[in-house]
């Protein structure tokens, strides 16, 4: 590239730059300058429009289109029900759901209870900031990074080599044999999880941690006066206490968790019996050429997670109404 | 308000100055150099007063300037402007710019399969005479039916690489007397020595490459189909005339898992889908074993201060025939051009890309080879492409692109990896060439 090209380039930059501006300023000048008896819907329409085309174009019709082609095959001719048959029945597909089911479960339970007795213990402790401050950390950091620092830690080499995997580290030091974890199954599914919990626990404890400090001190003080102990008054003033906050978190990553991709990519690429349905309907999609059967897959991802939103954005409201 | 504005205004400017001076880092603003190159070379070619030649591939970076140097004493004498962009998106695209009327003049590509495809859809222009008469004269039958689809030629390869390499240290052999195997029986037999000695395994062996693990042993079958059944089968194969469970299929596999699913060859068999393939030859070098299949590019995954040559550190031999008497039939890689215009400037362009002139002029630049037969094989850039350039123009070797880079990509790109990772698993030969087949999609 010359200097000559470089400065045509950032003039049609400009040029293109200026005239979307100029559109723009005409369009906010026609609006304002509507007649004042519909200058109202004028506006609205205006202010209005861009989002919705956008919301359409980047999801309605998508959404549409994905759910015509799960019920067609690769020719796109409608075939019903066959795409979801197949996700039912193949015992390799039927595997994904059921790793799905359990990632489902033991993320959002295991980083939410962890979360939680963390935020508890730490509650008003010296140097709660830094502590803090540790376990969000991860939440920084993206599930691919993640997935490659834990493939690491998981990492095999054969018994006569050195390791570089710290997981079989250890077990050397305690005199056992490497073992290849990432292989394993069903470990490996776990070993996955453990990931998804280490990101996850951050966020619930920092939600819940807030949440502990805004229950009044007048019901500890009270619940003190009382004569309760640490565990009474956990559950019976912090855990009512901080109920909504609970709910939030464990649907978030619920949702989180039911879309999980990018660590399973990362870590076996769903070899080894460790897919999950995200993941799954990447691969059939654009590896395998089956755009129905992806699309059958993502229609499954979308129903499922679905009700949680639902009941996550209703939660939301009721909290809304109750400030 | 005054002194405020004045700040602003000397921040835009002082903002714009850095940008533009950091951007004037990234135009080459000297002129390419005025060769002194020898035009009679290119005489042939005719003149073209400045006009322009765009051509497209997947070469990218230092490869991408090689490739643009090579021709650059060819463009200054006859005076056609090549512009070449280079994009890895190149093949995902160019069906798009194809059909959006917007293509370049001349297309490289890696895929035969992509590049029949574009063909039989019309896009192409039959390759001018020169190109032919230059592919008759300087490639084999092999290479010219890859640019030819139904009957009709449409482009000259460009360059080429070798598959299926056996890695060795040269100083192993020597030292304990091995002698470089002539046949797949040989190769076994040596195997079984080398285990028998005992205190290392034959072969290593390793193929995680992420959502890839499992291709480096989709080579090893492909070479085994290749040697043991024939082309015939071979391109029956992969054109799915015969299904991917045929039973000559299946004995490819067995006679590969005869190695790599036996812990006397080994060591432990499924170890290797944990370790990158990258690593896999390494202990050779530390003497934990002896041989590693994996292709010619492996040349630059021994890391510094490794000799390759025949008497250095390590080397390699081309995985044998399986008869001693048999013709060698290679397993490998390559481009194709593909023309979009038939204009003149193209087309000689054309015809400079497949002459002996601009393969001993790319191949001296070093990193590749051609099959060429106009090549030198003297001015490779290492002892190993030199071999592999001789293997190429070797009139008796045969030649067939990976057979995996040939079958659609729901198979060549999806289920022969993840078939593998079973097979290696412990899953049957049967068992994983029948669930291949049941994912080959129908036409």
């Amino acid at each position: 590239m010359r200097t000559a090209d470089l400065i045509e380039k950032i003039v049609q930059v400009g040029l293109g730059l200026a005239v979307f501006a100029a559109v723009i300023g005409l369009i906010l000048f026609l609006a304002d300058k509507a007649p004042k008896k519909a200058k109202d819907v004028v506006q609205l329409v205006v202010f209005l429009a861009p989002a919705i085309i956008l919301l359409a174009i980047g999801l309605i019709y998508p959404a549409i289109r994905t759910s015509i082609l799960a019920f067609s095959n690769k020719a796109g001719d409608l075939i019903g029900l066959d795409n979801f048959a197949w996700i039912f029945t193949q015992p390799d597909a039927v595997r994904v759901v059921t790793n799905t089911i359990i990632w489902v479960i033991c993320v959002p339970l295991i980083s939410t209870a962890v979360g939680l007795a963390y935020a508890v213990f730490i509650d008003k402790s010296r140097g709660e900031r830094i502590f803090k401050a540790l376990v969000f950390m991860p939440m920084a950091i993206s599930f691919v990074g993640a997935g490659i620092i834990w493939r690491f830690l998981y990492d095999y080499r054969g018994s006569d080599r050195e390791q570089i995997g710290l997981l079989n580290q250890i077990v050397i030091w305690f005199g056992g044999e490497p073992v290849k974890w990432l292989q394993t199954e069903p470990v490996n599914t776990f070993l996955l999880i453990i990931v998804m919990i280490w990101i996850q626990t951050g966020f619930a404890m920092v939600v819940l941690s807030a949440s502990i400090k805004g229950i009044p001190t007048e019901q500890v003080e009270a619940a003190q006066l009382d004569g309760t102990n640490g565990w009474q008054r956990f559950t019976n003033v912090t855990l009512p206490g901080i109920r909504s906050s609970l709910v939030v978190v464990i649907t978030t990553i619920s949702i989180a968790t039911l879309k999980v991709f990018d660590i399973v990519r990362t870590m076996t690429a769903g070899n080894f019996d460790t897919s999950v349905i995200a993941n799954e309907m990447y691969t059939q999609a654009f590896r395998a050429n089956e755009p129905g059967r992806g699309a059958a897959l993502a229609l499954v991802l979308f129903i499922l997670v679905l009700p949680i939103v639902i009941y996550n954005v209703r939660i939301l409201r009721k909290q809304k109404e109750i400030r | 308000m005054l002194p405020r504005l004045n700040r602003r205004v000397i921040i835009t400017v002082a903002a714009a100055t850095a940008i533009g001076l950091t951007l004037s880092g990234c135009v080459g603003d000297a002129e390419p150099e005025l060769s002194d190159a020898d035009c009679d070379t290119y005489a042939d070619y005719g003149t073209f007063d400045g006009e322009e030649v765009t051509i497209s591939g997947t070469i990218v970076e230092v490869e991408a300037d090689r490739l643009v140097e090579s021709w650059s004493d060819f463009a200054s004498c006859t005076g056609i402007e090549i512009d070449y962009q280079g994009t890895q998106e190149f093949e995902a695209n160019i069906r798009q710019l194809a059909e959006g009327g917007n293509p370049p003049d001349l297309g490289i590509f890696p895929q035969p399969g992509l590049y029949a495809d574009l063909a039989s859809s019309g896009f192409f222009v039959p390759a001018p005479e020169a190109v032919e008469a230059n592919v008759d004269q300087f490639w084999s039958e092999d290479w010219k039916a890859y640019g030819t689809v139904g009957d009709t030629f449409y482009g000259a390869p460009l360059m080429a690489s070798i598959k299926g390499y056996v890695w060795y240290s040269p100083a192993e052999f020597e030292e304990k007397g091995y002698e470089i195997p002539t046949t797949l029986d040989e190769l076994n037999e040596l195997a079984d020595t080398i285990a028998a000695e005992g205190d290392h395994n034959p072969w290593c062996a390793s193929y995680a490459s992420d959502a890839a693990t499992g291709w480096p042993v989709t080579d090893w079958i492909e070479d085994y189909v290749l040697r043991e059944q024939g082309t015939e089968v071979y391109d029956q194969w992969y054109k799915h005339e015969i299904p991917f469970n045929d039973p000559r299929i299946v004995e490819a596999f067995d006679s590969v898992g005869d190695i790599l699913k036996n812990e006397d060859m080994v060591g432990d068999v499924t170890a290797g889908l944990s370790i990158p393939f990258g690593e896999g030859g390494l202990p050779i070098l530390d003497g934990q074993c002896s041989l590693h299949h994996q292709a010619s590019f492996y040349e630059g995954f021994w890391g510094d201060g490794v000799e390759v040559a025949p008497d250095g550190d390590v080397f390699a031999f081309i995985l044998p025939a399986a008869e001693a008497d048999a013709p060698l039939a290679v397993t490998g890689g390559g481009e194709i051009v593909g023309a979009f215009s038939d204009s003149e400037a193209v087309q000689a362009f054309q015809a400079f890309l497949s002459s002996d002139t601009w393969a001993n002029n790319r191949v001296e630049l070093g990193g590749v080879i051609s099959a060429n037969s106009g090549l030198d094989a003297s001015l490779a850039s290492s002892a190993l492409l030199e071999q592999s350039i001789e293997i190429l123009q070797d009139e008796n070797t045969t030649y067939r692109f990976d057979a995996s880079d040939l079958m659609p990509g729901a198979v060549g790109g999806n289920s022969f990896f993840k078939g593998i990772v079973d097979w290696i698993g412990g899953e049957s030969s049967q068992s994983v060439a029948d669930k291949i087949e049941a994912s080959w999609p129908a036409p």
